[in-house]
């Protein structure tokens, strides 16, 4: 969908095992494609701008403007401060779950068996919270930044009572999504297991990370959905017009 | 359709604060272990934006993905648990004559609402506005860092089986009530929503009321 993006080079490319993590920031009209390298992904992200962390990605905010529970192509991540953040570009799945959030060090151990680096060394198991954190404040914030992330490649619907349901192994090996940044963001990802998960042992799904040269979108782009996500562009354009 | 049942529990005599808070104003205060809050609906239909954090270490908020993943239901009612984003119990649903709360809608904000309604609603009263003020009043250790997505207390957001999502007429009706068990000691930051761009309240914000029984020593 939209651009073949073999035909372009990456700026940057990492590979991130099971459990692993990553941060990194990420510059207005950059492209962060994040590729499954087998079945079953789940990818925790998480957006601050830049040079003002205090502004971050805000869920509620993101899926009430667009009347959708579900993040897919031509969704717009939004702030707080009713910016897009980021635009979803390019998407093989078609659902990445906004609602779970990450399991806790206590959760991991509950589920797959309690393990530290004294026993196992690097392979301890990762919690998705710890890696968070870690990043946060890494980036000079701390655990009180933490909000609510996208669940990249995973599926989780909501019947009429409200119960969540799991879709296992919903992204298939080979599963991208490719998210523009439309401002300069700290971006985090958490190769974690998804909360509601239920595979045992512990999900193993390595994950690719490349950036490539893009552009950020235009208000007019007719591929926004909804006037909201025009609004929500505009209002980072005034933004940048002021800072740049 | 639950009848009234205002002080079928408990004594709203004994009770340690009362007050009524009108749409468009804040509340902030701290519940020690076992502390019961009740928050009443007086007219119907309105919203009552609600954070917790953990007082003894306020960094440690209130986390709508970790309490809806943790109970596989994305609405709160009776024997809900609310965690903070490290998994730490903040309060109990203990009563619930309404039935559903809302865990995704977040709270309205200058900002989102020229996203949702027009670049010129950016001038309108919101509840990020309230719970700014309110923290710079009472808990100046808090930030604007510290407002997570929160509770909507009486709001309904229904989310479709194919991904979507509504706003939708309230359920809730006048004298309809929650209450909230402290399960550690937590610092509760309200705003009763001023909200007059969607139909979730007629356009028609109006008061509720706010009673703390203290467990004591």
């Amino acid at each position: 969908m939209s651009m073949a993006l073999s035909s372009f080079t990456p700026l940057y490319t990492l590979s991130i095992p099971a459990g692993g993590r990553f941060s990194m920031r990420i510059g207005r009209g950059k492209r962060l494609v994040v590729r499954a390298e087998g079945p079953g992904a789940n990818a925790a992200l998480w957006l601050y701008r830049a040079d003002h962390p205090a502004e971050r990605l805000n869920v509620p905010d993101t899926l009430k403007a667009q009347h959708t529970a579900k993040i897919s192509l031509f969704d717009v991540l939004m702030s707080d401060e009713g910016r897009a953040m980021a635009t979803v570009v390019h998407d093989t799945v078609g659902w990445h779950d906004p609602l779970s959030g990450v399991q806790t060090r206590a959760d991991v151990d509950k589920r797959y068996g309690e393990t530290n680096f004294q026993r196992h060394r690097n392979a301890m198991l990762r919690s998705g919270y710890e890696n968070a954190v870690k990043e946060l404040v890494r980036n000079g914030l701390d655990a009180g930044d933490l909000v609510p992330p996208v669940n990249l490649f995973s599926k989780v619907w909501c019947d009429e009572s409200g119960r969540m349901h799991f879709v296992s192994e919903f992204a298939p090996k080979g599963s991208e999504i490719g998210l523009r940044m439309e401002m300069d963001v700290i971006a985090i990802v958490s190769n974690t297991p998804h909360p509601l998960d239920p595979r045992r042992p512990y999900p193993s799904v390595p994950l690719t990370l490349s950036v490539y040269q893009d552009e950020p979108t235009d208000p007019r782009d007719p591929r926004l959905k909804t006037d909201e996500a025009r609004r929500a562009m505009e209002n980072t354009v005034w933004q940048y017009a002021l800072l740049r | 359709m639950p009848s009234l049942a205002f002080d079928r529990d408990r004594d709203l005599v004994a009770a340690d604060t009362r007050l009524v808070l009108p749409s468009g104003e804040g509340f902030m205060c701290t519940l020690q272990l076992g502390d019961v809050l009740r928050i009443v609906d007086l007219e119907g239909n309105q919203a009552v934006d609600t954070l917790f954090f953990d007082a003894d270490r306020p960094y440690d908020h209130y986390s709508a993905a970790k309490t809806i993943a943790a109970q596989g239901n994305i609405y709160l009612t009776t024997g809900a648990v609310l965690l903070t984003e490290s998994g730490r119990p903040l309060v109990r649903i203990v009563e619930d004559t309404c039935g559903r709360h809302d865990t995704l809608g977040g709270a309205c904000s200058a900002q989102s609402n020229t996203v949702r309604y027009g670049h010129d609603k950016v001038h309108m009263h919101n509840c990020r506005d309230t719970f700014m003020l309110q923290i710079a009043m009472h808990e100046p250790r808090l930030a604007k860092r510290d407002l997570a997505p929160n509770v909507n207390f009486f709001m309904n957001v229904p989310v479709r089986p194919d991904g979507g999502l509504e706003f939708a007429d309230g359920i809730s009706g006048p004298g309809r009530y929650v209450e909230l068990e402290a399960m550690s000691r937590v610092i509760v930051l309200m705003s009763n929503c001023p909200q007059l761009n969607n139909p979730c309240n007629a356009y028609n914000p109006t008061p509720v009321e706010i009673v703390i029984w203290r467990r004591g020593v």
